[in-house]
Parts: structure tokens; C-alpha cells; sequence
């Protein structure tokens, strides 16, 4: 019997429990303007670099670097594994380390890179 | 602790993490996978294809540039819902999901005129190995976008319908990761697809 009372209780705790959660870390709205800036600049720098005459290494190598660097800034601070439990990120670099490793065994014996 | 709170409220975890967040993270994981698939199966038969219309014969990259630029501000606008449903503001929340959902609506309406373009110059889904991988891989994504859109309008309509839980920053949340991991693959497809020169055909 004292169970269903504990419940509601727990039910009308909920409120106040979660008004502090509501507004417990987390960017400012500051921030996502500052980072949603910042993926634009590394977009454009990715089109100028196409478009630039730059070619072979030194272009794919920046590419690379430049996307990597706004999956990571979408990662931290959109998607908010910055300021979240760390075992977000560690469930999410599971799937994405175990497919990097799986396609980039597929992708070296197939001999892709030497073309 | 702010996820202990949620856990809370739904029901006691043993990881003391919300279930639905957790899974989201998980399913996330798994479209890594899925991703990682087409866009290694593209990455192989790259340059292998052995009739025009080649990858430099058809991309407009001035054009597919746009379409990124408008998926990266829907990412902006999705953020800003969240902000706005954690303020407990329903309607700039509704707002922004929508502005949202509309800048998606425009990066599919993209893709599909870029896929109209592509067929008239004649790169169709079986033409060679370029188009069927493209196509998969874009069609793929196209269609994530899509349930993305699905999802943000169906958040609008709960918001509207006052169907939403209390704590209505949460389903926001997990539409909100959703999309921006469709946002970080378009980012990679963008890049290794649509950037990176193709070889000349062996």
C-alpha cells in the first residue's frame, strides 16, 4: 500500500525536480551562435579549398581536418556530449570507431589509397 | 544530474541515465554503421565507373554548397528550439522547429532537383557504378532528412495540441540529436563525396 503513495510523491516531486534540471548546464544561445559561425567559416574555407587549384594530398588532408573539426564542434555542442554524461560518448564512439576501423580494413585491402 | 532528474521521473535506470536517451545514443551508433557502409561502398568503386557521366561531368558544387549551408543553419534553428522549449517559451520553441523543418523541406527539395538535373544529363540509378552508389548513398540520407521533418512536425503538433510532457525540452532533445547527426553525415558525404576530386577512370 505505501508504494502507490511513494509514486505519487515521486510524481509531484517530479516538477521540482526538474525545474533545476531545466536549467542546469548546457550552451547559451551565445554559444550555438558562435559555433553555428564557425561551422559557416569552415564550410566556406572547404568550397574556397575546392575551388583553390590546391590539389592531391595537401587538399584532401585539408578537407579532412576542417570536417572533422565540425563533427566534432556539431558533436560537443549542438548534440551536447560536452556537457552530458560522459557515457553518451562512450556508447556514440563505439559505433563510430568500430565503423571507421571496419571500413578502413575494407578500404586498404582493396587498395583504394594507391589509386 | 540533470538526466538523473529525467531517469527520475520516468522510472529509477541502473545506469541512472533516461532509457530514451540512451537508446537514441545507441541507435545513433548503429547509423555510424550504416553510413559508414554506403559511403565506403561509393569510396570503392570511385573512379571505377566505365561510361560517362562521370562525378566532374555532373556536380555543381556553387549549388550543393547551398543546400549545405541551408542543412547547417537548420542545425542552428534546431538548437535554438531547444533553448527555447528549456525556457519553457512553447511558441518561439514551435517557431524554430518549424524554421527548421522548413529549412529541411528545402535541402530534400534540393536534392531531388539535383537528382532531376543529374538524370536529364543522364546519370540514372543503373547508368554505371557512380550513379548507383550516389544515389544510394544520397537517397539514403535524402530519406533520413525526410523522417527528421516527419518528426519535427510532429513535435509542432503535440506542442499545438498541448500534448506534450511537462518537461517538453526532452522529446526536443532527442529529435534535436537525431538531426544533428543527420546534419554530421551530410558533413562527411559533403566532403568525401562532393569535394574530394575523383580520380580519372582507369
Amino acid at each position: 500500500m505505501a508504494e502507490p503513495e511513494v509514486r505519487e510523491q515521486t510524481a509531484e516531486h517530479a516538477p521540482e525536480h526538474r525545474a533545476p534540471a531545466a536549467h542546469q548546464g548546457g550552451p547559451t544561445v551565445r554559444v550555438y551562435l558562435r559555433v553555428a559561425a564557425i561551422l559557416g567559416v569552415l564550410t566556406a574555407v572547404e568550397v574556397w579549398l575546392s575551388y583553390s587549384g590546391i590539389t592531391g594530398g595537401l587538399l584532401i588532408t585539408a578537407l579532412i581536418l576542417a570536417s572533422i573539426t565540425k563533427f566534432v564542434m556539431v558533436l560537443a555542442y549542438f548534440m551536447h556530449l560536452k556537457y552530458d554524461d560522459w557515457r553518451y560518448g562512450r556508447f556514440f564512439l563505439m559505433g563510430i570507431v568500430g565503423a571507421t576501423t571496419l571500413y578502413m580494413i575494407v578500404l586498404i585491402t582493396s587498395k583504394v589509397f594507391l589509386r | 544530474m540533470a538526466d538523473a532528474a529525467i531517469a527520475h521521473a520516468e522510472h529509477e535506470t541502473s545506469t541512472g541515465l533516461p532509457n530514451t536517451k540512451l537508446a537514441m545514443w545507441l541507435f545513433l551508433s548503429s547509423e555510424c554503421l550504416l553510413f559508414g557502409a554506403l559511403i565506403t561502398t561509393y569510396m570503392l568503386y570511385r573512379g571505377q565507373s566505365e561510361q560517362p557521366p562521370y562525378p566532374q561531368d555532373v556536380f555543381d558544387i556553387a549549388y550543393t554548397s547551398v543546400s549545405t549551408f541551408i542543412l547547417l543553419s537548420s542545425s542552428l534553428s534546431m538548437v535554438l528550439a531547444l533553448a527555447a522549449a528549456e525556457k519553457g517559451d512553447d511558441i518561439r520553441m514551435r517557431l524554430w522547429l518549424l524554421t527548421t523543418a522548413f529549412l529541411g523541406m528545402a535541402f530534400v527539395g534540393g536534392q531531388v532537383y539535383e537528382f532531376t538535373v543529374f538524370y536529364e544529363e543522364g546519370l540514372a540509378l543503373g547508368t554505371n557504378l557512380f550513379g548507383t552508389t550516389f544515389y544510394i548513398l544520397t537517397g539514403f540520407h535524402g530519406v533520413h532528412v525526410t523522417v527528421g521533418i516527419l518528426m519535427l512536425l510532429g513535435l509542432v503538433g503535440l506542442s499545438t495540441s498541448r500534448q506534450l510532457p511537462a518537461q517538453r525540452s526532452f522529446p526536443v532533445e532527442m529529435v534535436g540529436l537525431y538531426w544533428h547527426f543527420v546534419d554530421i553525415v551530410w558533413i562527411a558525404i559533403f566532403v568525401l563525396i562532393y569535394l574530394i576530386p575523383t580520380p580519372n577512370p582507369t
